[in-house]
């Protein structure tokens, strides 16, 4: 704060820099910034110091040297013969994947919840509140623990699925079954889903050591192109509405244009889906999902949707009643009424906190630990750490790729929020 | 002859018909008013059902007394029949002492609660500031809890006794002279400190005198040098102390009148007493530390700017994990060789740095949220920067923030389950961990989290619940 200084007197006295408002702040931040200076000068001394006394240096050499351990769940291809890099490029896209399925799952659960703790019904109403005010006051290391612990050890063994002769001759069913017209099977050894085949799939290249999946790039790119075509079409539909008044029937063509070209490249490609079957003591087809990974998903999805129900709610009700009002008045239907006019004033409240609830969730996966999920947490900070010893290298690394994650995502989602934003003119 | 249409006497009122008046009409209007309203209340009537009726047997069948799992499935399938499921308390009867305490030795528990029950005498001062009603009634059950908890965990007759003394004259205090009790809530962290890890008494009080060097070094100074350079004289007279003249005249002390209290090691410590340690030291270290950088962030001086976002942005963007681990590896290298300090301290300072780059988010948006005009009008009444954020700025800044620093606490306490991955026996995976690897216990899950997430639940909700209170309380303006 700049305060009204008085007439300058002649010369320059030494006290004016502590009295004089006009070079306080200088002296201010200059004694800040050698402080500062001298902080950062006695850590690296002690670094260097206890580098030297611990026989270690300071070199990332390390991470191309053999891993020589197993991650269970690889997105990327992996043996135990890779090198640390590549273990670390492993969990990074496990935890990229539980952030990713956690984000979508709590944002739909989130905004269901928050929509309904404010509908009419008394009953659902409370309902709601109960699981937002249980899950928002319990730590999220709880819900992961146990979840993994129901997962592991309430379900049943594969085994118990048999339906043995003896059983079927007594009309007996067997202990357990699967769910979802026989395609899922939840066992103690983890979560059996069918699996996307295709029996004239594309194949894949290798690319500087990553294999592209060409099938999967294909579907991509041509639900990019339908999304793209429907966007004109309706841009084309709107500007008719503008110069005429009349707008053209659009749903059937976007219907045709989203969901046609899809489909006839996966009949093209022979899409089915392969479902796990049993075959004498274990699942054999389909995919087989660790428990780790279900239980982060699910304690993850679950404890952040509280977190965005709430938000949600709040964004709703921060629009005064005399919006919807005025809505009504205008003629317009409820459904116009919640889309052009209480959601776009809703989305400017509710995108900011939004969007720290996904970066508090992609940190919170960082707990997989607990699970034994090996993220970049348990692979980079965990498992290599202790094998090579290079705790500093490790740490600095682990925290520069979880500052870049977090920065891009706000990035990304700060884009977003300006292109909401009310335009100031 | 008189005759007349018009009626003259009232007629009485009618009730209304059945559907417009009591249950019937809150329940057309609030669970059937509509066919989506009615899908919802089937849907949500089902949810409660299939909640109640999965779990009710199970909580109806608990067992209290057993010494393992077997045993109380044994008692509850002969009280209930075959495949009966119920609640084995019986665990949280057998391990409620590791749960609370740790490995805390069990005849020492008088002083952790001790320390437990006079946190809120202190903090009663802050919380009810100037409302002498609620500040006797928070005592009172401060003084029943103590009284009964003491009893029960056999505490030696001095410590109840003093106790007792301390806790009247504190009641005294607080009828005559509300506002000297704020003294109580500066040397508690000394106070707590020393009866939670025991040792020379004199460590505290030195530590504490360092902060008397500090004052007297600064009113000395302040004639003649003036009051800037006069503090720094001073915290550089208290730093002096604490690292040079501290350990001397603490053995010189204790050799000359030793008292104390047996020492605890830090690795004794564990469940809610090290949650509540490293969450109130956190949350109460944090505050300041988030104003200050909150302050920062908003200063005109970019050095000092960039600095505070620095630190603020590098915090919030790694997960607490990370930075936990650098409390437990990465302060060896950063530290001169040989520094050794308590693990439970180098957390505490690492999650309060956690919770201060929040706080100082949380309270920049309540400082950005106050009109331009007051900080003008600040200016314009002559204040200074100081006067004007201390009388003008924050108040207001703060009474904003409120319901978002409170979330910021809960969040904190919650994420003292954490320190479990660096070791210390945190409730939650700690003491969870040890029972469910016990021979009599392996097998039991849903219990031991069901209690540990209920304490949890409780304390959470209730400083959640606090902050609403405290929200309508300050609440002056007149919409």
């Amino acid at each position: 704060m700049a305060m009204a200084t008085d007439v300058p007197k002649d010369g320059f006295r030494l006290s004016m820099l502590v009295y004089d408002t006009r070079y306080r702040s200088y002296t201010i931040q200059i004694v800040v910034l050698v402080l500062f200076a001298m902080a950062v000068a006695w850590l690296l001394n002690n670094t260097v110091q206890n580098l030297e006394a611990r026989g270690k240096e300071f070199n990332f050499g390390f991470l191309w040297q053999r891993a020589g351990y197993d991650i269970g769940q690889q997105l990327v291809p992996y043996t135990n013969d890779d090198n640390h890099f590549r273990a670390l490029l492993v969990g990074l896209a496990n935890t990229l994947v539980v952030a990713f399925f956690g984000c979508i799952f709590a944002t739909v659960l989130g905004v269901v919840v928050g929509v309904l703790r404010l509908s009419s019904n008394w009953l659902v109403g409370r309902l709601m509140t109960v699981y937002v005010e249980i899950f928002r006051n319990v730590p999220l290391l709880l819900w992961i623990l146990l979840t993994y612990v129901i997962l592991s050890e309430i379900t049943p063994q594969p085994r118990d699925f048999r339906l043995t002769d003896e059983m079927a001759a007594a009309g007996e069913a067997p202990a357990a079954s699967m769910m979802f017209f026989d395609s899922v099977a939840v066992t103690n050894r983890g979560t059996n889903i069918p699996a996307p085949l295709f029996e004239r799939g594309l194949g894949s290249v290798e690319l500087g050591g990553l294999s592209l999946n060409l099938t999967f790039l294909a579907i991509v790119a041509v639900v990019a192109g339908s999304v793209f075509v429907n966007r004109r079409i309706l841009a084309s539909a709107r500007a008719m509405q503008e110069a005429t008044g009349d707008r053209p029937a659009t749903w059937w063509k976007s219907l045709l244009v989203l969901f046609a070209p899809v489909l006839v490249l996966l009949v093209a490609m022979g899409f089915h889906l392969e479902v796990p079957t049993l075959q004498g003591f274990n699942f054999q087809g389909g995919m087989l999902v660790a428990h780790p990974f279900t239980a982060m998903v699910v304690a993850l999805s679950l404890y952040t949707a509280a977190f965005i129900a709430e938000i949600v709610r709040a964004g709703i009700q921060a629009i005064s009643r005399g919006q919807s009002e005025a809505a009504f008045a205008l003629g317009l239907r409820p459904g116009r009424t919640m889309n052009l006019i209480i959601l776009p004033q809703a989305l400017r409240v509710i995108i900011p906190p939004l969007i720290s609830q996904y970066l508090n969730l992609t940190k919170n996966t960082s707990l997989g630990i607990a699970v034994s999920y090996l993220d970049l947490r348990g692979t980079l900070g965990g498992i290599t750490l202790n094998q090579t010893g290079r705790e500093l290298e490790c740490m600095l690394l682990m925290m520069l790729i979880y500052l870049s994650i977090s920065l891009s995502i706000s990035a990304v989602m700060n884009m977003y929020n300006s292109s909401v934003q009310l335009k100031a003119r | 002859m008189d005759q007349h249409f018009a009626r003259t006497d009232m007629l009485p009122p009618q009730a209304p018909p059945i559907t417009e008046r009591g249950a019937v009409k809150w329940l057309r209007e609030n669970l059937f008013s509509t066919p989506f309203n009615i899908a919802l209340t089937v849907f949500g009537a089902a949810v409660i059902y299939y909640l109640v009726s999965s779990s009710l047997p199970w909580w109806l069948n608990s067992v209290w007394n057993a010494n393992s799992l077997g045993e109380c499935r044994d008692i509850v399938t002969a009280s209930a029949g075959e495949g009966a499921t119920g609640a084995c308390w019986a665990m949280i009867r057998q391990w409620w002492g590791a749960f609370i305490f740790g490995f805390y030795p069990p005849d020492l528990w008088w002083r952790p609660i001790i320390a437990f029950g006079l946190l809120f005498a202190a903090l009663s001062p802050v919380l009810f500031s100037g409302q002498k009603r609620k500040l006797t009634a928070l005592l009172a059950v401060v003084a029943a809890f103590l009284l009964l908890t003491l009893y029960l965990t056999s505490a030696p007759m001095p410590a109840f006794i003093l106790l007792m003394v301390f806790i009247a004259g504190f009641a005294a205090v607080a009828q005559v002279q509300p506002g000297k009790l704020i003294w109580f809530t500066l040397i508690y962290p000394a106070l707590c400190f020393w009866l939670l890890w025991g040792g020379s008494i004199w460590t505290p009080i030195v530590a504490m005198a360092g902060f008397g060097v500090l004052y007297v070094v600064f009113r000395l100074a302040s004639p003649l040098i003036g009051l800037s350079p006069a503090a720094g004289a001073g915290v550089l007279a208290a730093v002096l102390w604490w690292l040079y003249l501290e350990a001397p005249v603490v053995s010189a002390l204790q050799s000359v009148l030793p008292f104390g209290l047996q020492s605890i090691n830090s690795d004794q410590f564990g469940g809610f007493l090290l949650a509540i340690v490293i969450g109130v030291t956190g949350i109460s270290f944090s505050l300041p530390i988030g104003v200050l950088l909150a302050l920062g962030r908003q200063s005109d001086m970019l050095i000092v700017k960039t600095l505070s976002v620095g630190f603020i942005e590098f915090v919030r963007g790694v997960p607490l994990i990370t930075l936990l681990f650098t409390a437990s590896l990465l302060l060896q290298y950063f530290l001169p060789p040989g520094t050794n300090f308590d693990i439970i301290l180098r957390v505490i300072i690492l999650v309060t740095f956690f919770a201060a780059a929040y706080l100082a988010e949380v309270i920049r948006g309540g400082l950005a949220a106050l009109p331009r005009g007051q900080y003008e009008a600040a200016d314009a009444l002559g204040l200074d920067y100081w006067r004007a954020q201390r009388l003008i700025i924050l108040p207001q800044a703060l009474k904003i923030s409120i319901p978002a620093i409170v979330s910021t606490f809960i969040g904190l306490f919650k994420d003292t389950t954490l320190v479990s991955f660096v070791g210390l026996m945190d409730p939650l995976r700690g003491v969870t961990q040890i029972v469910r690897a016990d021979i009599n216990w392996k097998g039991i899950y849903w219990e031991p989290y069901i209690f540990v997430g209920a304490i949890f639940f409780l304390i959470c909700f209730g400083m959640s619940r606090y902050s609403m209170y405290l929200e309508q309380k300050l609440k002056t303006d007149h919409r």
